[in-house]
Parts: structure tokens; sequence; C-alpha cells
């Protein structure tokens, strides 16, 4: 999704009540949050809002990049803040051989979640289409991708070939470089 | 720009991740980066016990016992091919930037009246909109991007003050901007038949 570097651009403050709004739609979206919230938006610091391409906006507190919203879709973290909570999120691991195909930008297919490097969550956890989740890599601690699902979990396991994340935010890509001070 | 810096005003549980200062990714990812050479010298004279952890024998073989030969031997082209690219890319940069200069011209807008161009700044890393912006303040003086007629960007500022400007870039990106790549140019006499030819 942000394959191309982002141009630096204008960015403007959020209404207080937007933020609001924004804060809790994003408790609502990501429960895992919710101890760190005060952390992550205090009530007092201003939001802001920087547009990127495809319609999509990040929110930033303070230069530190919060996450982004596509027009009302649900919002994904950055990278940079799943990196501080990684908990927050459900998360699969990919195998070793497909970490170099996604931080270069390709869409994530399910073999690389169904081999033996990969893992998924088990049926009762199993994740629906749609749900944003954190992908590890074997062997690493942190989060490399991060995306809405195309398939349910369950799905993936069954079929174990296809499309399962094709517009993500993966480190290295623009959203990750794009400087913000 | 290496760290996160997540500390709030209350007891912070943010964990802090440490950033490659080469590639900005985790230092784990760097392998991926297309600078891993540089990135494993960084980290080493940065944060030693990373270093050790992740360079050290066990977590080499460790990564390695995992594929089989042949998609290890395509990672590793894919790698070599990587870091070429990277490589190459950066001395293009160097280059580039050895060859090319920043223009300070003073054109003539009325008798005794001049602006001050500047041309070339984006090459090295400066961006024209901000440092416009700074000049005008500055200087004191109207100051704005426009566009040339061949279509690059260049500031306007008002006035002439081509000397300001260059002590000026010199003082507050020095590092950026070696003097020898500066050249002042003035234009005496508007060209007329100038537009469209350029």
């Amino acid at each position: 999704m942000f394959k191309k570097d982002i141009p630096p651009t204008n960015r403007s403050k959020v209404k207080s009540s937007a933020a609001r709004a924004l804060r809790q739609k994003l408790l609502d979206t990501y429960p895992g949050f919710e101890p760190y919230i005060e952390e992550i938006m205090p009530k007092k610091a201003s939001l802001e809002a920087v547009k990127l391409p495809e319609r999509a906006t990040l929110y930033t507190i303070d230069s530190n990049p919060l996450f982004f919203q596509r027009f009302d879709d649900p919002p994904v973290p950055h990278l940079r803040l799943i990196h501080a909570f990684p908990s927050a999120l459900p998360t699969v691991q990919i195998d070793r051989g497909a970490i170099r195909f996604v931080l270069s930008g390709a869409t994530l297919m399910a073999p690389g979640l169904t081999s033996p490097g990969g893992r998924l969550p088990d049926a009762e956890h199993a994740l629906e289409a749609g749900q944003v989740v954190a992908v590890k890599a074997e062997g690493k601690e942190e989060v490399c991708l991060v995306g809405a699902l195309k398939v349910g979990t369950e799905e993936i396991k069954s079929k174990g070939k296809g499309v399962v994340i094709d517009e993500g935010h993966y480190l290295g890509d623009g959203l990750w470089k794009l400087h913000l001070d | 720009m290496a760290e996160v810096a997540d500390s709030g005003p209350i007891e912070s549980q943010a964990r802090r991740v440490v950033y490659c200062g080469v590639c900005t990714l985790p230092p784990e990812y760097c392998e991926f980066g297309g600078t891993a050479k540089k990135c494993e010298e960084w980290l080493k004279a940065n944060h030693e016990d990373l270093w050790s952890r992740l360079h050290s024998e066990d977590a080499l073989n460790a990564n390695l016992s995992e594929l089989s030969v042949s998609v290890q031997e395509r990672a590793a082209k894919d790698a070599a091919k990587k870091e070429a690219k990277a490589a190459q890319n950066e001395a293009r940069d160097a280059e580039r930037k050895a060859a090319s200069k920043i223009q300070i011209k003073r054109v003539e807008r009325n008798k005794r009246k001049y602006v001050t161009v500047i041309i070339g700044l984006e090459i090295f890393g400066l961006e024209n909109k901000k440092l416009a912006k700074e000049l005008g303040k500055k200087m004191a003086t109207g100051s704005s991007v426009t566009r040339s007629p061949a279509g690059t960007e260049e500031i306007t500022v008002q006035g002439d003050v081509s000397e300001d400007v260059k002590e000026w870039l010199l003082e507050t990106y020095g590092s950026k901007v070696p003097e020898a790549n500066i050249e002042l140019i003035e234009d005496k006499k508007k060209k007329k038949a100038e537009g469209p030819a350029v």
C-alpha cells in the first residue's frame, strides 16, 4: 500500500472532539490497547493528521506516528506503535523464507503461514477475514507487517494457498520511512 | 530516529525498540535491508550487546539450517543483488551530489530591484518548501517556492540577498552542502527570449 516513498505533506491539528472519537474507535477495534491508551494518546496531547496517498490519513502525536486510516476502514496501528506494545494485536507468524518477499512489498500468501515455520492461532481463537493482524517472522522478535486479513485463519489452514494480506504496512515501506519532524 | 521515545508522564509500559541507524529497521531485519554490512558495523559500534547476540555463530547457523539448500542459495543471490544495487545507488547519489551545484541567482526585476533565485537544493536533501519559509523569516522578506519554466522547483526570495543566503546556507546546513558547490550568479539583464526555450 505504501510501496512508494511518501512526499512530505501538510499536517493539520485534529479537533479534540474528532480526536476523542478516534480514540474510542481505536479502543473498539483493538481492545488490546486499553491498558496503554493513556500512554499512547494522552487526553491533553494534540493529535495531528498527516495526509497520505490513496486518501489515507496518518495520525501522530509530537511527530510519533500512531496509526493510519483509510476512509472509514478500521484504523491500522503504525509498526512503531506495535513494536512498543506488541501484545495489543492478534499475531500470526510467517516462515523465514517469506520474510524477504514481505519486506519488499509482496502480498502475503498462505503457504508462508501454513509451513512449519509459520504459526496461526488455533480453532478457538480463529480470526475472521477483515481483522487487522500483526505478522511476526520465524526467529525474529519484532513484527514486520501489519494489515487486514483477506481470508479467515481457518480458511487459510484448510486451503493452504492464495492471498492472505495484500495491502499492508511493512518494515521499510514509504510509511515507515516517512520523516515527521 | 534510532529509538522510539514513548515515555509518557505516567509509568511507561512501552517497550523501547532499538532501530538500526543505517537502514532504520529493527536490527534483526537488517539482513533484508540491502545494506547488511554497514548495518552490522553500525550495530557493533552502537549496541555491542545486540550485535553479539545477532551475529554470534549460533544465531547464524540457526538461521541457515532451517532452509533447504536451493532456497538458501536463491535468498543469498537475492540479497547480494539487493546489496549491489544499494551500493550502486549510493555511489551514483554521491557522484551526482559532487557534480551538481546550488545556484544562487540574482535576477533583475526592475531597474534597482532584484530577486534572488535559488536552484538545486533538493539534490542535497533539503526541502524547498521548508527552506523557503525559513529564508523568508531570516531575511525578513517574501520568499516562496516557484516553478521554473523547465518544470523544476526553485526558491524565490525577494531582494538582493545572495550573499546572505550563501552565508546562511553554510551556517545552518554546512554539513550537507559543501561550499564549493554553491555558485553565485548575477543576471544583469532580463532576457526576454528566455521564456519557452529553457
